[in-house]
């Protein structure tokens, strides 16, 4: 066999088949991860339909100032990774390293205005329990358990985007990427960018029912 | 009445499930004589060694495919057709039927007639009558199952569900609680007698409580202070319940609400969800202070006022 | 010397292979090869195996007496519970995915290892750690809501270590996902150049199904378990009716990952049958792409079909209906497949050794099994029998007497690629034949009791249901054995059994090319595509 590059693995036959799995995995991994957020949805769906009013009403605690700051903040990381898969296909590896460390400054923003969240619907009596404080019903309580476990879900895997994407950075930074080969940049990117697209259906879904224009 | 001598089909609809088992029986027999009969016939014909014929097969293999895809998916479409036909009629209940009322807990099962007779793990019935159950459960899922009806229904927690039986044979037969719920799930069953309707009229009569299940439901209306709301020119003022079940209720929400068992229940236990159009969420929550037959009680009263009017319309 | 059946590639003992490459315990336990792997899950699920079989006996044993012989109604609750979570998710369910197909999968398409086998490994090391923790929660008292965790019994009422056993199914479920993503991409990408889909043998196509619905399943049971442990440590209903939540809802959310879970659990038992039915009838599977579009169809079709574990659990009339017609319609892709089979046999050349026992064994089980699904897709029949024994020997003889079946037959066919060794034939099919037998008696007779009214999960019971369980328990001693029996004789193989050549059966397929047990890498010399899926020649042996 002719020269095979160093991060040829040995149980693939050529580069190219080996980009083609990593990325058939990375989209077959993100079609799990929709099916594992999707039993939340659903339930989101159904209780929400038993108990619009509630919705609505416990939707407007929300801190949308936040919920905002947040959605625009994500946005933005998913431009910057955007930036560093391209720059990676240029073999470009001072703005790969640069926009993957700003993702994950953005990534860790995003963590530290939802800390902040986090603290203030605790000081108002949101965690569903013997302390929940709105008194409009079941329908409530549901609602915020709902906001606890979407939200809190999501930050999970926003910190191990973070972990992801700080090894890529270190990786690259270290010159393991280059114009032929940046595979592992291409799907972190689109674990990225899957992290994004949920915030964007949990942001309307809830912090925007019921707050009308 | 049903194809089988045993188990004891106890109604008509329980014979026609059976004939409905028959003909799967035979339709399966079918099929398995489809299959094992040239299996068979094909293991023998053909082992090794024997001398046969082996050369391929020279026909179109996709028409056999059509063929027996195609016949098979027409037979599970009459199956289907008859078996959801039958459904259909064993979900729905007839207008006339009388009603009781059951409660499942762990682990028993606690049942009411309309004329308030009350029963635990036991069911006694008339000959002939159509009977409609109200059921609901105190705790966890449980299952109302009675083999020789061929019904069975999941008695879930926080509604209420039916099931219908009519029943044609006097005798006892089995009643089966058929959701596991717990420790003494095996325990819990007991028995439904059917009797003639005379032996029946007597036996309520034996039993008699004080009052049905209306009038029970009347006292504790009184007891627990809902008239102290919902009648007269009080102060605190609430909806007037002559002439509401079974007809809509304009909530606060702007949806319209129809005041069925299920609504009255929710009224009872979670009256924030149930603010009816026009009035102040001043109601206080009964959860806790009700049994669910205590519930049933008090629906069966307010289900007695549906046709009367509150007195201020009648003196127009 | 030693003795060389008929084969065409001698193999001397001391060749090196990837048994003998390392001996030691982290050359075991940090392998990436699939084949170490395979045999990883296959010395574990064994291990789950057992002991959930322990149950079954004690149970069965129980049942004997209509009001009980020797155990607690709590004890008894538990053991039918750890029967069930161990036998679907620590046993089946990996048996021959990770089992056969990672031995076979890589070997079978031409590849040196899947394509992911670092996550392989992770896949198995999660397996044991899911495993740990449900053992765990049995050894400390163990768990009595059922394999089904209905709410809010499990979520409010139980007192037992549930979050314990939930946590452990959690983990073993991405064991699962790690599997189905494996072998999709493999699959997908690593077949050797020539093999296209329809080049494939079934077994291929059977396991990629599978994989799809490991992938896309599995996840909705990882939440729904959570947030049912939510519940249970937070006292935040969302299927607590008292709190304003719906238990049936996790109904919905539970079987809509069950339901595809039970063809993942018989989907590779017929893709094993394809292989068998072919090689020992000398033939290729009578219509070969209507087999590999039915393994996709039962797929796709089983994610449509949840509805029906709830006919009478107050669902909807009309939801019932409609999941009613589509589980008619699932059942008409397996019809497809063993009138296929059958017709195979058809101008074959048949032989009749242990493996091709139990593919003819499943044929029959699982059309019975198979069959009585309709009665249980019929509505009207289905509010008699649902939570009856009806339901009980219905999937008994879908799963046991089908994918159990199946993977026995696997495990024989494949054994000599997988160690170099013949089994004992005569004793083989022998105990093939005591596990038809010791099945049948076991669970035919729950058919009937079933339909009579004995109710599940019952530890006293009506007198007049006994003869019927003494028969069942009966049965299943014979079947104990049966099952004892291949244990027995495939540990005494290993070291006292024939030494296998390359290609024992002179079957079609690539894992025959190379030796047994094949080289760490698979192929010394790269394998030849054959000219069709199943090269075989009936005609040649009509003398």
């Amino acid at each position: 066999m002719s020269e095979s590059p160093a991060w040829l693995r040995e149980q693939f036959d050529s580069p190219e088949q080996q980009q083609e799995a990593s990325r058939l995995g990375i989209w077959a991994f993100l079609a799990t991860e929709i099916m594992f957020f999707g039993g939340l949805f659903v339930g989101y769906i159904v209780y929400r339909h038993a108990y619009p009013h509630a919705f609505a009403a416990s939707s407007r605690h929300t801190n949308i100032l936040y919920g905002t700051i947040n959605t625009a903040i994500l946005l933005t990381s998913s431009l910057s990774m955007a930036l560093a898969v391209h720059a990676a296909e240029r073999g470009e590896t001072k703005r790969l390293v640069k926009n993957t460390l700003f993702t994950v400054l953005l990534a860790t923003a995003f963590l530290g205005v939802k800390a902040l969240e986090y603290a203030e619907d605790f000081r108002e009596g949101l965690v569903p329990g013997p302390g929940f404080s709105l008194q409009g019903g079941k329908g409530e309580e549901l609602f915020f358990y709902f906001y606890w476990a979407m939200t809190g879900l999501h930050a999970i895997h926003v910190l191990i985007g973070i972990g992801l994407l700080s090894t890529i950075a270190v990786m690259a930074a270290r010159n393991r990427f280059s114009a032929q080969y940046h595979n592992p940049v291409e799907v972190a990117g689109l674990y990225w960018h899957f992290v994004d697209i949920v915030w964007i259906y949990l942001y309307p879904l809830l912090y925007l029912i019921g707050r009308h224009l | 009445m049903s194809p089988f001598p045993f188990p004891n089909a106890a109604t008509e609809l329980a014979g026609k499930v059976d004939w409905l088992f028959l003909g799967l029986i035979l339709i399966s027999t079918f099929y398995m004589a489809l299959i094992f009969g040239p299996m068979i016939y094909f293991l023998f014909k053909y082992r090794r060694g024997k001398k046969a014929d082996r050369s391929s097969i020279r026909i179109h293999t996709w028409k056999v495919e059509v063929v027996w895809t195609v016949i098979p998916f027409l037979m599970m479409m009459g199956l289907f057709g008859w078996a959801a036909d039958l459904y259909y009629q064993i979900e729905r209940p007839p207008a006339d039927a009388l009603e009781a009322f059951v409660v499942g807990k762990q682990w028993m099962w606690k049942l009411q007639h309309a004329e308030g007779n009350r029963e635990i793990n036991e069911l006694h019935l008339p000959l002939g009558q159509t009977i409609k159950l109200t059921m609901t459960s105190e705790d966890v899922i449980h299952s109302f199952f009675i083999p020789a009806f061929r019904i069975k229904q999941d008695v879930v927690p926080g509604r209420y569900v039916t099931e219908w039986f009519r029943p044609a044979k006097i005798g006892t037969y089995h009643l089966f609680c058929a959701e596991y719920c717990g420790s003494d799930h095996s325990l819990m069953g007991g028995n439904v007698i059917v009797m003639k309707p005379e032996d029946y009229a007597a036996w309520l009569v034996a039993g008699a409580p004080r009052d049905n299940l209306a009038a029970a439901g009347e006292r504790l209306f009184r007891d627990l202070g809902c008239s102290g709301c919902h009648v007269g020119s009080s102060v605190m003022r609430a909806p007037r319940l002559e002439g509401v079940y079974g007809g809509p209720v304009p909530l606060a929400s702007g949806d319209v609400a129809i005041a069925d068992d299920q609504y009255i229940r929710d009224c009872i236990l979670l009256p924030a969800s149930q603010r009816v159009a026009g009035y102040s969420p001043l109601m206080p929550t009964f959860q806790g202070r009700v049994s669910e037959e205590q519930i049933i009680q008090l629906i069966a009263y307010i289900r007695s006022l549906a046709s009367k009017r509150p007195p201020e319309e009648m003196n127009k | 010397m030693n003795p060389i059946e008929i084969q065409t590639v001698q193999v001397q003992p001391e060749t090196e292979n990837y048994l003998s490459a390392a001996h030691t315990v982290r050359s075991w336990l940090l392998t990436t090869d699939h084949k170490r792997i395979g045999l990883l899950y296959l010395f574990s699920i064994l291990i789950f195996f057992a002991v959930a079989a322990v149950a079954a006996a004690l149970m069965r044993g129980e049942l004997l007496r209509p009001h009980g012989a020797f155990l607690l109604n709590e004890t008894y609750n538990k053991l039918f519970t750890l029967h069930g979570v161990l036998m679907v998710w620590f046993f089946l369910i990996p048996s021959i995915p990770a089992v056969l197909g990672n031995f076979v999968i890589p070997l079978m398409i031409g590849a040196r290892d899947v394509a992911f086998p670092r996550l392989n490994l992770l896949s198995w090391h999660l397996f044991m750690l899911g495993g740990a923790f449900v053992l765990y929660s049995i050894i400390v008292g163990g768990v009595d809501t059922g394999w089904t965790f209905y709410t809010p019994f499990s979520s409010t009422y139980s007192n037992t270590h549930v979050i314990l056993m939930a946590a452990g199914i959690f983990i073993a479920g991405f064991a699962s996902i790690l599997t189905g993503l494996n072998f999709i991409i493999t699959i997908h990408t690593m077949r050797l150049s020539g093999m296209t889909w329809f080049r494939m043998p079934l077994f291929l196509w059977s396991m990629y199904s599978t994989s799809l619905i490991l992938i896309l399943a599995t996840p909705v049971l990882a939440i729904t378990l959570a947030l049912m442990a939510m519940e249970r440590i937070w006292h935040i209903g969302i299927f607590d009716p008292k709190l304003g939540g719906d238990p049936i809802l996790f109904q919905h959310l539970f079987w809509f990952y069950s339901h595809p879970a039970v063809y993942i659990m018989i989907l590779p038992g017929m893709g094993v049958v394809s292989e068998l039915i072919s090689c020992f009838s000398r033939k290729e599977i009578f219509g070969y792409a209507w087999v590999a579009m039915a393994s996709v169809a039962i797929a796709v079709l089983g994610f449509l079909v949840w509805g029906h574990h709830m006919f009478v659990s107050s669902q909807s009339i009309y939801a019932g209906m409609v999941f009613s017609v589509l589980s008619y319609l699932v059942a008409v892709p397996s019809a497809i497949k063993v009138f296929n089979w059958t017709a195979t046999l058809y101008r074959g050349s048949i032989s009749f050794e242990a493996p091709m026992l139990y593919a003819l064994s499943f044929i029959g089980l699982f059309t019975i099994g198979g069959l009585t699904g309709l009665f249980l897709a019929a509505l009207a029949v289905d509010v008699h029998v649902t939570d009856t024994y009806f339901v009980v020997a219905h999937f008994h003889y879908i799963m046991v007497g089908g994918m159990v079946t199946g993977f026995m037959g696997g495990l024989h066919f494949w054994w000599p690629k997988i160690t170099g060794r013949l089994y004992p034939e005569k004793l083989a099919q022998l105990a093939a034949l005591i596990i038809f037998a010791g099945f049948n008696l076991t669970f035919f007779p729950q058919f009937i009791m079933g339909y009579l009214g004995m109710p599940r999960r019952y530890h006293n019971y009506a007198p007049e249901f006994q003869i019927y369980h003494i028969l069942s328990t009966a049965g299943a001693s014979i079947l104990g054995i049966g099952y004892l029996l291949p244990l027995i004789y495939l540990v005494w193989s290993l070291r006292h059994g024939k030494i296998a050549g390359a290609n024992p059966w002179k079957a079609s397929g690539l894992e025959w090319e190379t030796s047994s047990p094949p080289p760490v890498h698979n192929f010394d010399t790269p394998p030849q595509l054959p000219d069709k899926p199943y090269d075989y020649h009936p005609e040649a042996d009509s003398e």
